[in-house]
């Protein structure tokens, strides 16, 4: 695999903390993938990315970007790599444009490619005839797209993004969901953190999940679900015979599933399976199984777990 | 191209020819050492260029206090008869010291604990392609020019307030050489006090180190003619303030008692090498985890 990120036994321990804040994880983020990081407040995360960015030094292990070793040789890596953090840090004694075009010039990039780039880079983030502004009566949302502008002017191949649309509005999430996938389609590699369930399923191709400093799963968010024991629901309707009885039909089904249970006697008999894997591979099943007891399946409904149940169930449920 | 959900804004990438995508120029980065002294370059030509546009209210800022010093103490108290004429000799080596000294420690001292602690504004910086160290350099150096153009600034002023300015030509490289050592350990001290202290104690601290700074530096004394206050001579000898002024005494009022030349400069070279390292120490600590 051509890896953009390369993580081995990562270990960070604070000065004076009993325990480590990063506690010997390895991962490797593919050239062109969007990777995110998911986990609860405190669960290293935020460390993990400080030691790829070059800004936190880590306690062993190591970890490269873009093929640089980031405690090595933190400079060239810095060349190589771009952050868009959560809030904003843009230099308010400049305007917009001037933003882009300093933080350009500290990456060596001359000074006509600069203004160019400065100027493409606004108009495809669609702050366009914006750029004179100061940063200062920018909208949130204008700030965070200002932000992966930024980050783009010096065209780095993997970019760090810390939870990308916290506190932007729908339209402004979706815009920026959009130019994350631009950037992937682009060749450049995403590594984002997030708490948003529904962006990371969204955005990702795979999905590493902390807690205690340690990936607690790593793969693709329809793996992740996939994977979680019980969660995919099926709920039927069944019109069983007059003979038969609920609860010789439930026990009939028991076998195709982790766990059958009635969930409400209306007019007939309405079930919940739960089961591991595809839901809807089961509905055939399902069917050979009431038609053997000469009951019909009158209704299906799918319930897919959510990436938030693969999160919940990995990481707990109290706060923190 | 996934679909574009702000208005009118679909056709912006396509049409531009010059950048195709938004991942510009991305894999054609050439991957070798970035240039360090390029990066170094363009973060000092940030700050001139900011302090450029903002030049007559950054020169209020730095020189205002100084001139009424000049004024009330070289001039009002001379005229109503308080003090001697020659009192404007020790006075004005003095404030000019003060001025480069001061200036550089302000300049380095709150713009850093604003940075790391509230706009976050530096972490452009600490992610350009340089060493963490050469950032802090950088701001030193910054620190140095603003000084230096402050100090300068009061050369005519001076002749303004006090109506004869007693600097030959002969005695700038001197002057310079001493103004420049002077402001890079005010700098120094600056960034010490700005990444040490508790930025919610910056208020405090400050108010408890300047004062003192101002009245310990023999701005408006000679430091020798303290010897029958001999406590105040040996706390005023732990100010490098002190040798920045004395040297420039020592220039511009040669009559005036003041300590050897290459004391000064022993003093302030030290003061530099002690000082340099916690800055440098300090910024390290803020910006690395």
């Amino acid at each position: 695999m051509d890896a953009a990120v390369q993580v081995t036994d990562l270990v960070k321990r604070y000065p004076g903390r009993p325990v480590n804040a990063v506690d010997g994880i390895s991962f490797t983020v593919a050239r062109g993938e969007v990777f995110g990081l998911l986990g609860p407040n405190g669960a290293g995360k935020t460390t993990t990315i400080g030691v790829l960015t070059t800004r936190v030094l880590p306690t062993s292990g190591t970890a490269s970007v873009a093929g640089v070793d980031v405690a090595a040789d933190p400079v060239t890596a810095r060349s190589r790599l771009s952050v868009v953090p959560q809030r904003s840090n843009l230099d308010r004694a400049l305007t917009a444009r001037q933003n882009l075009v300093f933080h350009a010039a500290y990456h060596g990039v001359g000074r006509a490619e600069r203004n160019r780039r400065a100027d493409a880079l606004l108009e495809q983030l669609g702050l366009g005839g914006r750029g004179g502004d100061k940063v200062d009566d920018y909208s949130g949302g204008m700030a965070q797209r200002l932000l992966i502008a930024r980050a783009l002017m010096h065209a780095p191949q993997v970019v760090f993004l810390d939870e990308p649309s916290t506190g932007l509005d729908p339209q402004a999430r979706l815009f920026v969901w959009d130019r994350i996938r631009e950037l992937r389609e682009g060749g450049v590699t995403v590594v984002l953190t997030t708490h948003d369930m529904d962006e990371a399923a969204a955005l990702s191709d795979r999905v590493g999940i902390m807690d205690h400093g340690r990936l607690l799963a790593l793969d693709t968010p329809a793996a992740l679900t996939r994977s979680l024991p019980g969660s995919a629901t099926l709920d039927i309707d069944v019109a069983r015979a007059a003979e038969d009885t609920d609860d010789a039909v439930l026990a009939a089904l028991a076998p195709l599933a982790e766990r059958v249970e009635q969930v409400a006697d209306g007019s007939g008999l309405r079930a919940r399976l739960y089961l591991s894997g595809d839901a809807a591979a089961l509905v055939g099943p399902v069917s050979e199984a009431l038609g053997a007891r000469h009951a019909r399946l009158t209704g299906v409904r799918i319930g897919e777990p959510s990436l938030e149940d693969v999160f919940l169930s990995l990481t707990g449920r109290e706060l923190r | 191209m996934s679909t574009d959900t702000s208005s009118g804004r679909g056709a912006a990438t396509s049409t531009d020819t010059a950048v195709p995508g938004l991942a510009a120029g991305v894999g054609s980065a050439a991957p070798g050492r970035p240039d360090v002294g390029r990066a170094f370059g363009a973060l000092l030509w940030r700050d001139v260029f900011v302090t450029g546009r903002e030049l007559v209210p950054f020169l209020l800022q730095v020189v205002l206090q100084p001139v009424f010093l000049l004024f009330v103490f070289g001039k009002v108290l001379v005229e109503l008869g308080f003090a001697t004429s020659q009192y404007s000799d020790v006075l004005l080596p003095g404030v000019i010291a003060l001025t480069a000294f001061l200036t550089a420690l302000q300049n380095t001292a709150f713009p850093l604990v604003i940075d790391f602690s509230f706009t976050k504004e530096i972490e452009d910086r600490l992610l350009a392609p340089l060493p963490t160290a050469l950032v802090a350099v950088e701001k030193i150096v910054f620190s140095l020019l603003r000084a230096l153009v402050a100090a300068a600034v009061m050369f005519p002023i001076s002749w303004w307030v006090l109506g004869t300015l007693p600097v030959q030509w002969g005695d700038l490289p001197l002057l310079t050489a001493f103004l420049v050592l002077g402001s890079l350990v005010g700098a120094v001290m600056g960034m010490t006090l700005g990444t040490f202290v508790k930025p919610n104690r910056i208020n405090v601290v400050f108010a408890v180190v300047l004062t003192p700074l101002l009245f310990t530096g023999s701005t408006q004394f000679p430091w020798q003619s303290l010897d029958t206050l001999r406590w105040f001579q040996v706390v005023c000898a732990l100010n490098p303030l002190t040798y920045v002024s004395e040297a420039l005494r020592a220039e511009m009022a040669p009559d005036v008692p003041h300590l050897p030349l290459w004391l000064c400069a022993l003093a302030l070279a030290g003061f530099l090498v002690v000082f340099g390292v916690t800055s440098l120490v300090g910024f390290r600590r803020r910006a690395l985890d």
